[in-house]
């Protein structure tokens, strides 16, 4: 297995660490303050590949509380807040796009 | 049904309290995310977009009622109140908590089922054709044969390790219900001139990012011989298969880069080897594998009961219903009837558990407590008394499963897609849910006759999208979701590929392109029962190009 952290990033735009939470699967950010939170507001947002390199790598190290670490695009609102920059990690933050599947929120 | 013996339960039961160890030390931190992976791999455990998902194999898709109305209970404790099934006689929770994993594992466990081997680099879930046991054409059991094969494969420590993940699937009927010609080992029980069985055995087959269609390297094989045969196939490619390239370690590059006459003789050589040894199979062993497959004690009946014969002049749903989704069944006054999971607008696949409570309670009061799982994505009861149907019908038809699309270009084949799946690069599940919208008349569905879409969210196609008549691939072009789209494909005994269409489509474009293809074939067959697939075969794909892109 590759670590994340073997991989080089290219950063275009702002950027948070994603990861599933290890108990149930749930999607986490990881916060400023080195915590894994289900809310996407309160994500990191870096801009640059030192900082987002230096974000993952402190994701990767706690292995417990969250998997499979990566750097995800996102795009700030107007109300400043970021949010999922493409359609995987729209659909990862705001569950399937399925009218008629039985969702809750989690 | 089949009886799993001591044996069976005893592995499940043991591997239930080695995961349940793995998982808690996963938890608590002693094992890694890297030691833990391939563990609960080996036990269906994936990690999916936004939760676990588990998988658990139902051998050769035969399922009893207590181990539905199991799966209906796992989906309610610990899942979402539904379940998908999918195109490997399997069906997938997509919601499941790793901390529940163990006690979900020990509820399954209970009725039998369990999710070994559904992952990894193994040989996977042995499936067959879910009329096997009933269907008028076959000329044996199939399960019989996929129960062998099972009990040899599960936990064979040869074969836990092999390049890739292996399928296999068996058939015994002309007619091939099991998509065999698209496996890893498709094997097709048929009659030679002799008027012996044995089998034809197919290898390479497979879809992915690299389709073959399997290539045939024995005509006849004994049925004696066949675990051995199987045997020596899995060895020539666990020796021979690359291991240093994923995408050119599945069975079907090796028989591709070999050519399948040297394949043919790879395998010949091995099997020599081992031909005579245990793995000739004994005859009474076969026989009390057969034993243990209980059919149900039929009554003596006539086909076409009266009140049925006029319950079909009085109602016209029912009528058409029965024309749909009732089959002829091997035993007189029985029938096969396949139970619907594509709804409109529905994710095909999906029940929920309420349904599938509903389903196993009609599996004991109509069908001896049998439901079979088809790699169409829909049930079946198997053994239905005719004069039951009406009863049935509408038993069926208040929990949303009678719609009569069998077959139809509504009974759509799709993977989860970009909506679960890690590894999709589009959605499948909503351009399902619209093209069964679009075609919702069930009139014009008729007209049109078989004609079946499979629709994948990637290139690993497990939407089967190549052998659709209609396939559709999702695929990102610039953070986009396109479709590329196919016709002329089919899984049965006469598998092809479909021929690509032209370029990928958008999102919003796919639904209005497969109308168009459809309003194509309307004009452009010969005749009204050419069917769609004889319209492609005898124009090819230009006419349908022409006009789908000159609208486009």
């Amino acid at each position: 297995m590759t670590s994340p952290l073997q991989q080089k990033l290219k950063i275009t735009g702002p950027v948070v660490v994603t990861a599933n939470r290890l108990r149930d699967g749930a999607v986490v950010y990881r916060t400023v303050e080195g915590q894994w939170s289900p809310r996407l507001d309160q994500a990191a947002v870096v801009s640059t590949a030192p900082a987002a390199t230096e974000l993952l790598a402190a994701a990767v190290v706690d292995d417990v509380s969250a998997v499979g670490a990566y750097v995800a695009p996102v795009r700030i609102g107007a109300d400043g807040r970021p949010e999922p920059g493409n359609l995987r990690e729209t659909i990862r933050h705001a569950g399937p796009t399925i009218a008629s599947a039985i969702t809750t929120e989690i | 049904m089949y009886v799993y013996d001591e044996l069976d339960r005893t592995i499940v039961a043991e591997r239930v309290a080695e995961f349940r160890d793995q998982v808690g030390r996963r938890i608590s931190g002693e094992l890694t995310e890297e030691e833990f992976k391939p563990l609960r791999l080996m036990n269906g455990v994936y990690l999916q977009l936004h939760a676990y998902m588990l998988r658990i194999a139902i051998p050769y898709g035969t399922l009893a009622s207590r181990q539905l109305r199991m799966l209906a209970h796992v989906g309610r404790r610990y899942d979402r109140n539904y379940g998908h099934f999918t195109t490997r006689q399997n069906i997938q929770f997509n919601w499941i908590k790793l901390e529940d994993l163990p006690d979900a594992a020990a509820d399954l466990a209970s009725v039998g089922l369990h999710g070994i081997q559904t992952s990894g680099n193994c040989v996977r879930n042995i499936t067959t054709d879910q009329w096997s046991g009933v269907a008028p054409d076959e000329i044996e059991d199939a399960r019989i044969w996929a129960e062998v094969l099972r009990q040899h494969t599960t936990l064979h420590p040869e074969f836990s390790f092999l390049p890739r993940k292996f399928k296999i699937a068996v058939t015994a009927a002309p007619h091939d219900r099991a998509a065999v010609k698209v496996h890893d080992i498709g094997l097709r029980l048929h009659r030679n001139g002799a008027g012996e069985t044995g089998f034809e055995v197919l290898v390479g087959g497979g879809l992915g990012r690299t389709p073959f269609i399997a290539k045939s390297i024995r005509p006849f094989l004994p049925k004696r011989d066949v675990l051995s045969y199987v045997e020596a196939v899995l060895r020539v490619y666990n020796q021979f298969a690359r291991r240093d390239n994923l995408y050119k370690s599945r069975i079907k590059i090796l028989v591709h880069d070999l050519g399948a006459e040297a394949f043919a003789r790879e395998v010949e050589a091995e099997w020599q080897h081992i031909k005579d040894g245990p793995l000739a199979l004994d005859p009474a062993v076969v026989a009390e594998i057969a034993a243990r497959f209980r059919y149900p004690d039929y009554a003596r009946l006539n086909d076409n009961p009266p009140e049925v014969v006029q319950l079909r002049k009085a109602d016209r749903r029912f009528d058409v219903w029965h024309g749909n989704a009732v089959a002829k069944h091997k035993v007189p006054g029985y029938a096969i009837v396949t139970l619907s999971l594509k709804p409109e607008g529905g994710p095909p696949g999906d029940a929920t558990s309420d349904q599938m409570d509903a389903i196993a309670d009609l599996a004991d009061r109509y069908s001896f407590g049998e439901i079979r799982v088809g790699h169409e994505q829909n049930l079946v009861l198997p053994h239905v008394a005719q004069r039951d149907l009406g009863e049935l019908w509408r038993a069926l038809d208040a929990i949303g499963v009678a719609t009569p699309n069998i077959g139809l270009v509504s009974d759509i084949i799709s993977c989860p897609g970009l909506d679960y799946c890690s590894l999709a690069n589009a959605r499948s599940i909503p351009i399902a849910q619209e093209l069964t919208r679009r075609f919702r008349d069930l009139g014009l569905a008729r007209e049109l006759g078989r004609l079946h879409i499979n629709i994948s969210g990637c290139i690993n196609a497990c939407g089967h999208h190549h052998v659709g008549h209609i396939g559709i691939l999702g695929v990102e072009k610039n953070g986009e979701e396109f479709y590329q789209i196919t016709l002329g494909g089919r899984a049965d005994e006469r598998a092809e590929l479909g021929t690509l269409l032209g370029p990928a489509v958008p999102y919003g474009k796919v639904a209005d392109i497969v109308e168009e293809v459809v309003a194509a074939y309307l004009e452009l067959r010969e005749r009204p029962n050419e069917t769609f697939l004889e319209t492609v075969k005898r124009l090819g794909v230009e006419p349908f190009k022409e006009r789908v892109y000159a609208t486009h």
